[in-house]
């Protein structure tokens, strides 16, 4: 059975239709990537999962319960982890701090937080910084101490909004590198990516949408052939060159 | 670290025997009232300086814990020392009303509701003359004559209050408190009730200045609206005291506290008499001034910018 079942997920702001009645399952173990041009609702897709802003209509199931209404931190003890496209890093505590205070989502004493602090921060590179404030590391650094924060969570599922975007080629290898070690520790990804070279090499299936609606959903090979991709998503982007 | 350990040894010995050294009434007095804003100031700082909630209403939990050891004595006819402990648990249910409508709002909205909250509550103590005595407000007989009791008493409370929150601090709570203050949204993201822990960190900081409350009834004996529920005198004031000695921090409140209860007294005297009478108007002004050259020169206040201060006291030694 699916672990993630968005169902004619539907989210309104104002007149804008911002996501329109998509529907999609993700698969326990899959790495599921969500596609479209600027503005298409991808990030609103990852807020109305979390419960960030409330849905307008539609439904969402994890593990075969509905999760509409619950709040945002309820959904995180369930199992949904997530990092910000617009990294929301604790400024004035430090990288472990950061990694700690999330850790507490699953153990309560102290000494339990930080040594899965420690953990997680290993696996993600991130060791070698942890007593720096968080303010101080560079965005790629952020990034992942974005994806350390949701990983101390324990998810069963991990929600990655352009986690790899402003990143250089080196970066880049290592970024998927990651990704590719958090789907072998047995957790599912549903993750959003610009760059084709990181999406279409990770992602076991990809959706695609585009002002809100479902254009195309498949393997990475049909997505990319898939006409209205093209015109939709590639297409803009090679006419800018 | 061996240092600041030494520090605060000699300060404990000192704060133990200073009333036994230093007998006047006078010295005494003010450093009662000085170890009373260690524990407002301190639990202010809980909620505004850890928490990122800053209240302009702690005058609600300060007056709300006076009165009830008042109306103890008048209404019930027990020791206002019972109104102590009462006095921190009914502050703590007004506190639960407060975080209810409050926190709804954030940021600089909050701050202004929480305002707006302890007017109203003066307003409705101040009329409710039945319960309050209204204006003239409530006279009790003090419990002891010498001050070295209260002393003790108000060394205790203020070491009660730093430690716990010290010790909260240290725990899962001050994690998600800071947290809370960095980014709510993020907060909430990490598996945090950014709600619960808000009211945690309010219920936590309004007993213990509720307790604060009490005991100043219990010390001066006579309290009314226009002063255990005042704006300035209370609200502000604890907010003066949280920045000037460093917010967030766990002994900043406290040197806040004396600087300035110091600086209070200074001016209320005119200068312990020294200079002219008018002088003693212009605190409010001086307050001002106060909080200007902290924000512009010591944002991190007295002991947050404190590597600051030392090295500027250095070079002007260095250059003489
Ligand atoms: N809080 C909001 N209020 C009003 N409109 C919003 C809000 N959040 C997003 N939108 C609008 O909804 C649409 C979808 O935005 P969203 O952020 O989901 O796009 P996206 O696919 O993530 O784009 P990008 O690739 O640029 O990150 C946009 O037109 C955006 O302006
Ligand atoms: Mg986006």
């Amino acid at each position: 059975m699916a672990l993630l079942e968005v169902k004619k997920l539907t989210k309104a702001f104002g007149g804008l239709m911002a996501v329109n009645n998509v529907t999609f399952k993700i698969e326990r173990g899959e790495i599921f990537g969500l596609i479209g041009p600027n503005g298409s609702g991808k990030t609103t897709t990852f807020n109305c999962i979390n419960n960030f802003s409330p849905i307008t209509s539609g439904d969402i199931f994890f593990k075969e319960k509905s999760i509409k209404g619950l709040k945002t931190h309820k959904i995180c003890h369930l199992g949904i982890g997530r990092t910000f496209q617009v990294v929301k890093p604790l400024s004035r505590m430090t990288v472990i701090g950061n990694v700690t205070a999330s850790a507490f989502c699953r153990v309560n004493t102290i000494k339990e937080a930080r040594d899965e602090a420690y953990r997680v921060l290993d696996f993600c590179n991130l060791l070698k910084e942890k007593d720096k404030l968080a303010k101080s590391l560079p965005i790629e650094g952020r990034k992942r101490l974005e994806i350390a924060r949701a990983l101390a969570t324990k998810p069963e599922l991990l929600l990655l909004d352009e986690i790899a975007a402003g990143l250089n080629l080196s970066e880049l290898d290592e970024a998927i590198d990651l990704i590719k070690r958090i789907r072998d520790k047995g957790i599912t990804i549903l993750i959003i990516e610009h760059i084709m070279k990181v999406i279409m090499t990770i992602s076991d299936r990809i959706h695609a949408i585009n002002f809100g609606q479902t254009i195309a959903e498949g393997t990475p090979q049909e997505v990319a052939n898939n006409p209205e991709v093209i015109e939709a998503y590639l297409g803009a982007e090679y006419a800018q060159g | 670290m061996k240092a600041k350990k030494i520090t605060l040894i000699i300060l404990g010995i000192v704060s133990l025997i200073f009333p036994l050294v230093i007998r006047s009434d006078y010295y005494q007095h003010l450093v009662i009232i000085a170890l009373m804003w260690v524990v407002i100031g301190s639990s202010w700082n809980l909620l505004a300086g850890y928490t990122g909630q800053v209240s302009f209403g702690h005058a609600i939990f300060f007056g709300t814990g006076a009165y009830t050891a008042g109306i103890f004595v008048t209404k019930l006819g027990m020791s206002a020392w019972w109104g102590m402990m009462f006095g921190g648990i009914v502050a703590m249910v007004f506190a639960l009303f407060v975080g209810w409508i409050c926190f709804r709002l954030r940021g600089p909205y909050f701050a202004l509701a929480t305002l707006a909250g302890g007017e109203i509550i003066r307003l409705i103590v101040t009329n409710w003359e039945s319960l309050t005595e209204g204006m003239m407000g409530i006279l009790i007989i003090q419990s002891f004559r010498s001050k070295l009791p209260y002393y003790y008493i108000a060394l205790t409370l203020a070491f009660l209050c730093v430690f716990v929150i010290y010790l909260v601090m240290k725990s899962k709570w001050g994690y998600y408190f800071v947290s809370i203050r960095e980014d709510q949204d993020a907060a909430e993201s990490m598996g945090i009730n950014t709600t619960l822990y808000k009211n945690v960190s309010l219920l936590i900081s309004a007993f213990f200045t509720g307790m604060a409350g009490a005991f100043y009834m219990n010390y001066m004996a006579f309290i009314d609206p226009q002063v255990v529920y005042s704006l300035h005198y209370i609200s502000i004031m604890a907010i003066l005291v949280g920045i000037v000695g460093g917010v967030a921090t766990t002994l900043g409140p406290a040197v806040g506290a004396f600087i300035m209860v110091g600086v209070q007294e200074t001016f209320r005297s005119a200068f312990f008499g020294l200079a002219p009478k008018w002088i003693s108007q212009a605190h409010a002004l001086v307050f001002g001034l106060l909080v200007i050259f902290v924000i512009m020169f010591l944002a991190n206040g007295v002991l947050g910018d404190w590597g600051k201060i030392k090295r500027y006291v250095f070079r002007i030694k260095a250059s003489n």
